[in-house]
């Protein structure tokens, strides 16, 4: 992303159509997205992007700066890393911060780890992890409003979630009791110790999201293209080498073309098959998929129907 | 699967509908079909279905496969195979992208009706062509037209039950007209169909030879959004969400910064009509009048913004504007009003009751607000006003409220977003109702002001 929106970039950067008729799928979700966003900046005390440098977050992200134009964005980044963070995602996120001039907090699972507040699991993911330090930093943050970059299509718990999901003060989700969301009316009311969690591109498909990258010129981690990596089959999916992804000895290694669909911890993430190393690529593959993101790429979501559902109610993203 | 059937447009508009009806009436079928055949279920999402619908023994025509399981999304709903909230779905076609909202019918079905029915294109109503018009169908349809949801799809379900006989859907579309021009409901549509054999779904059925109407897939793809429908008819309000004033701290290159030092704008997202740089435009509460020098959105100026558009004006005179202020169309917006009468739809399980304080927002304003009388509530088979001295919850009843601040609060008929508002509980937040404006001020208007 280029981090400024120039008055010299204008024309390149104007969608507007003359009418109500023709505004495209993108300019609307775009323009909710930043009424959501405008509306939390609005209304709440101290809002955070959870930022991991994964396209959703990128694209939330860059929605904020247009949202603000020519002020900066009026919030931090808050990234929970899990210590299983693929290098170069992290690298892109110290340079997003760096160039566009804000503040990061991390919460590290690594820390709880060796301090005794969290165990390792059995199965060595660090997903379900993330909790404890988010709701901590949360707290300790005094974030009222948590924006995140997660999207209805990705699963089906979180199809049924309000675009300002409310959490106790345990950051629990409660299915069952959601506050009806009415046109575009938001309430972000809340009690002390309740926060917000602001997903302000609900309504994206994964296909939006790419076709947004494609338009808006958007950067990301390297590793969203066609590149050679040593890898080795697991569940059907293609695993990177790393210390916390080492393969067994009876699955062998080879190099392949591949690019990540999503980008989460290293000991879950599978790679696919791929040659799409530019963003038009990217977008034609997706169009032509046959698999969801998550089903293609997440082993976490594998473990039960509900696994999303579940780790919701307890706080998760 | 051809690549040409998967390729989704770049541009294309985006159409929102709910679908509302009951379990029983086969709207998750429905619903499961309408993904299934426009290709918008993956394959893993697929697999996962089948597994579960063989674990289960279902069978039948739909080759085994309980569409239902597509659109049920909590432990809860799978266990007990119902539908708990309203979920979303999105699909594309050709055509157009599509935000489904999905509408159970069964518990709370006035909530659930509203909460999708008020950013709805379309409601796709569903009807058991084998029990016809239902007390339910009626309340369905009368929050549709309470809503003012632009076009209706009455979609005739087990159609293959009823032998796909002519005589027995026009007995059920007969009935169901009685009650849409009772209801005087504009653009009706009303397609036999079979959601569990897919007829008339995406593909016209040859089943039906004696319907010659397009399925439902096509009527979506071609009904007009209701922002299309309406930009030209609505004067233009943008409720003022903040104000962008970065004193400096800007984003611009060096070189361009001065430009920006005295930067203002307001920023918000256009409500109804177009704005074109040059409008001479009036600023409620007060009566300020101004000229709109610039449109502003992330570096790109712009000659017209329409709604639903997020932009940021910029002012020819230096006023003070905050949060909640309404800029329109030169004397266009009403005078800022404490007085409102309101149609309330009442979503909260605690009763309201007459003297209830409470929050209400509208738009981007939120202020305290008295609810002074309720003053009927409407029987939903006739749609008459009873009398009523309080509401309950999925009751729908007209009611006064007297704000705390003035607002240029506009019928829900002449402005849907204008006159829209939620009515919130004050200490613990929960949103308590969805209000439409009837009308608002009276002759005292000036005191408050």
């Amino acid at each position: 992303m280029s981090g400024a929106f120039a008055a010299a970039d204008a024309a390149s950067i104007s969608h507007a159509k003359p009418s109500g008729h023709g505004l495209s799928t993108l300019d609307l979700l775009e323009s909710e997205a930043i009424h959501i966003i405008r509306e939390v900046v609005a209304e709440f005390e101290r809002p955070v992007l959870l930022f991991s440098g994964g396209k959703d977050s990128v694209v939330v992200l860059h929605l904020a700066a247009k949202a603000f134009w020519p002020g900066r964005v009026p919030f931090g980044l808050l990234h929970v890393d899990t210590g299983h963070n693929f290098p170069e995602v992290l690298a892109f996120r110290d340079a997003t911060v760096e160039r566009m001039g804000l503040q990061l907090e991390v919460a590290r699972v690594q820390d709880y780890i060796d301090d005794g507040r969290l165990h390792e699991r059995a199965d060595g993911t660090r997903n379900p992890l993330q909790t404890l330090p988010l709701l901590d930093a949360i707290t300790a943050g005094r974030h009222d409003a948590v924006f995140g970059g997660a999207r209805r299509d990705e699963d089906k718990a979180r199809a049924k979630e309000r675009i300002l999901s409310l959490r106790d003060e345990f950051g629990q989700w409660d299915p069952r009791n959601q506050r009806p969301e009415l046109w575009n009316l938001y309430n972000g009311r809340h009690t002390v110790g309740q926060h917000l969690r602001v997903f302000p591109i609900s309504n994206w498909t994964e296909l939006d999201v790419w076709r947004y990258i494609e338009r808006e010129g958007i950067e990301l981690p390297s590793l969203y293209y066609a590149h050679e990596r040593e890898v080795y089959r697991r569940d059907g999916m293609w695993r990177a080498i790393s210390e916390v992804s080492l393969p067994n000895a009876n699955e062998p290694t080879e190099i392949r073309t591949v690019r990540y669909r999503t980008v989460g911890d290293m000991s879950c993430t599978g790679a696919v098959e791929s040659d799409a190393a530019t963003v038009n690529a990217v977008v034609r593959e997706v169009t032509q998929s046959t698999l969801t993101e998550r089903g293609a790429t997440r082993a976490d979501d594998r473990i039960s129907e509900a696994a999303m559902e579940d780790r919701k109610r307890d706080g998760y993203f | 699967m051809s690549d040409a059937v998967l390729e989704r447009p770049a541009v294309s508009t985006l159409f929102r509908f709910a679908t509302a009806g009951s379990v029983d009436d086969g709207k998750s079928t429905l619903v499961g079909r309408l993904l299934h055949d426009s290709k918008s279920i993956l394959a893993d999402q697929l697999d996962s279905v089948t597994r579960t619908s063989t674990e289960r023994g279902f069978g039948g025509a739909s080759g085994g496969i309980d569409f239902a399981l597509l659109t049920d999304g909590l432990r809860a709903e799978r266990e007990q195979g119902i539908t708990i909230d309203v979920a979303y779905r999105y699909f594309a076609t050709d055509q157009r992208s599509f935000i489904l909202a999905d509408c159970p019918g069964h518990v709370q079905y006035t909530r659930n009706m509203v909460t999708g029915a008020t950013t709805a294109d379309a409601v796709v109503v569903l009807i058991d062509g084998r029990k016809g018009v239902l007390e339910q169908t009626r309340r369905h349809l009368s929050v549709v037209h309470l809503l003012r949801v632009p076009h209706v799809i009455i979609a005739v379900n087990k159609i293959d039950l009823l032998d796909f006989s002519e005589t027995a859907f026009a007995e059920v579309a007969d009935a169901v007209r009685a009650v849409t021009d009772e209801l005087q409901l504009g653009a009706v549509h009303v397609i036999p169909v079979s959601a569990l054999e897919g007829d008339n779904i995406v593909q016209r059925s040859p089943r039906t030879p004696w319907y010659t109407g397009p399925s439902l897939l096509e009527l979506l793809e071609t009904l007009p959004t209701t922002d299309e429908l309406e930009a030209d008819l609505e004067a233009f309000r943008l409720p003022v969400q903040l104000v962008i004033r970065p004193q400096g701290a800007v984003v611009v290159p060096a070189e361009d910064a001065d430009a920006y030092r005295d930067y203002r704008a307001y920023a918000g997202q256009i409500a109804s009509g177009v704005v074109r740089v040059g409008d001479t435009v009036t600023v409620s509460p007060g009566d300020a009048t101004t000229v709109v020098t610039g449109i502003d959105f992330a570096g790109a100026s712009l000659a017209e913004a329409v709604a639903p558009q997020s932009v940021a004006i910029r002012l020819a005179d230096d006023l003070d504007i905050t949060r909640g202020a309404v800029i329109g169309a030169a004397g266009s917006v009403p005078p800022a009003t404490t007085d409102v009468t309101a149609s309330l739809f009442w979503l909260d399980p605690r009763p309201l009751a007459p003297g209830a304080r409470v929050l209400t927002k509208f738009g981007t304003a939120t202020v305290q607000a008295i609810v002074t009388a309720v003053t009927g509530k409407r029987d939903l088979d006739t749609l008459a006003l009873e009398p009523a001295d309080g509401l309950d919850v999925n009751d729908i009843g007209e009611a006064t409220l007297r704000l705390a601040s003035p607002i240029p609060v506009e019928p829900y008929a002449e402005n849907r977003r204008a006159g829209a508002f939620l009515v919130v509980h004050a200490q613990t937040g929960a949103t308590l109702a969805a209000g439409i404006v009837v009308s608002g001020g009276s002759a005292t208007d000036d005191d408050h002001v």
